[in-house]
C-alpha cells in the first residue's frame, strides 16, 4: 500500500491530462508518460470522452474537401498559364 | 530524394499542359484559401493572394528544383503573399494567444474536471451531424490565428506530416506542437459549446 501513496502523488490530473493529449496522439509521449496518461483515462469518467472530441475533431477536418473551381476561375487560371507559355509575364498588367 | 505527389502533374505544367494547371489549382484553391485568409481582410483579397501566389509559381517554376515537395515550396509562396498583401491592407496580424487547452476555471483546484466536457463525440457517427460540425470546425479553423490556423489547416484538413509543415511555415518542431495544440484544443472547444449535451 506504501507504493499506492507513490502512485497516488504521481497521478496525472485532468488538466495535465488535457495538456498532454496532443502529444499522445502525435506518439510523442516517453513510455512512462503514456503509461500515466492511459492510467488516467483508465480512471476518469471525463477525460476520455475528452480525448474521443479530440480525435473527432481531427477525422473530420480531414474529411472537408475542396471546393470545385467555378468555370469561371478555370479559364482565368487558364488564361494565366497562356500568359506564362507565351513568355509574358503574368500579372505584369499591373503595372502599365 | 522525397516522394512529391505532384511531381507528375508539374512536370506536366512544365511541358505545357494546362489542364494540369488548372488540376493543380483546383486541388490546393481550398487550402491556399484557408491560409491566406489568416492574414487578409476579405476572401476577395485573400482570391487575389491565390492568384499572385500562382503568379509567383509560374514565375519561379524554372528554378524548382524538387528539393521540398511542391505544395511546401507553394504554400510558403502563398503565406509571403499574404503577409505582403496585409502589410499592403494596413491590418496588423494578430499575436497568436497562448490560452490553456481548456479553461482554467473548469478544473478544481486539485485539477480535476469541475466542469467536464459536454459529450458530442459519439454524434459523429451520424452523418448528416458528422457533415455538420465538420462544416463549424473549418469555420473555427478560420477563426484560429494566423499560425495556428496554418498548422491545424496542414496538419488536420491537409493532411501533412509535421516535418512538412515545418518545413513550409520554417517553425521548429516544438512550436508546431504547441500551434497545434492550442489550435486543436480551442476547435474542440467551439465545437463542444456549440453541439455538447444536446442529445
Amino acid at each position: 500500500m506504501i507504493r499506492l501513496a507513490t502512485r497516488f502523488r504521481r497521478d496525472l490530473t485532468c488538466q495535465q491530462a488535457v495538456e498532454l493529449v496532443t502529444d499522445y496522439l502525435e506518439g510523442l509521449l516517453s513510455r512512462s508518460q503514456r503509461r500515466r496518461f492511459e492510467e488516467h483515462l483508465a480512471g476518469c469518467p471525463h477525460c476520455p470522452e475528452y480525448l474521443a472530441q479530440m480525435r473527432a475533431v481531427i477525422a473530420l477536418a480531414g474529411t472537408i474537401t475542396p471546393d470545385d473551381l467555378t468555370p469561371g476561375m478555370r479559364s482565368e487560371f487558364i488564361s494565366l498559364y497562356r500568359q506564362w507559355r507565351a513568355g509574358e509575364t503574368p500579372g505584369g498588367s499591373t503595372s502599365t | 530524394m522525397l516522394e512529391d505527389p505532384d511531381a507528375e502533374l508539374v512536370r506536366r505544367v512544365r511541358a505545357g499542359d494546362e489542364d494540369a494547371f488548372a488540376a493543380l489549382a483546383e486541388k490546393y484553391r481550398a487550402v491556399m484559401l484557408s491560409l491566406a485568409m489568416g492574414y487578409v481582410p476579405s476572401a476577395a483579397v485573400a482570391e487575389e493572394v491565390v492568384q499572385d501566389a500562382w503568379i509567383g509559381v509560374l514565375r519561379g517554376l524554372g528554378r524548382f528544383e524538387h528539393r521540398s515537395a511542391f505544395r511546401t515550396w507553394l504554400f510558403r509562396i502563398v503565406i509571403n503573399r499574404a503577409v505582403s498583401a496585409a502589410a499592403r491592407e494596413r491590418r496588423s496580424v494578430p499575436v497568436d494567444a497562448l490560452l490553456p487547452a481548456a479553461g482554467a476555471s473548469r478544473f478544481d483546484p486539485y485539477g480535476n474536471w469541475q466542469v467536464p466536457p459536454e459529450p458530442w463525440a459519439d454524434q459523429v457517427e451520424d452523418r448528416v451531424m458528422a457533415a455538420k460540425i465538420a462544416a463549424r470546425i473549418l469555420a473555427a479553423i478560420g477563426e484560429l490565428p494566423p499560425r495556428q490556423r496554418e498548422v491545424v489547416t496542414l496538419r488536420d484538413v491537409q493532411g501533412m506530416t509535421s516535418k512538412e509543415v515545418c518545413a513550409v511555415l520554417d517553425i521548429s518542431q516544438a512550436n508546431q506542437r504547441v500551434l497545434l495544440h492550442r489550435g486543436r484544443s480551442w476547435v474542440r472547444q467551439v465545437i463542444e459549446s456549440e453541439f455538447g449535451g444536446t442529445r
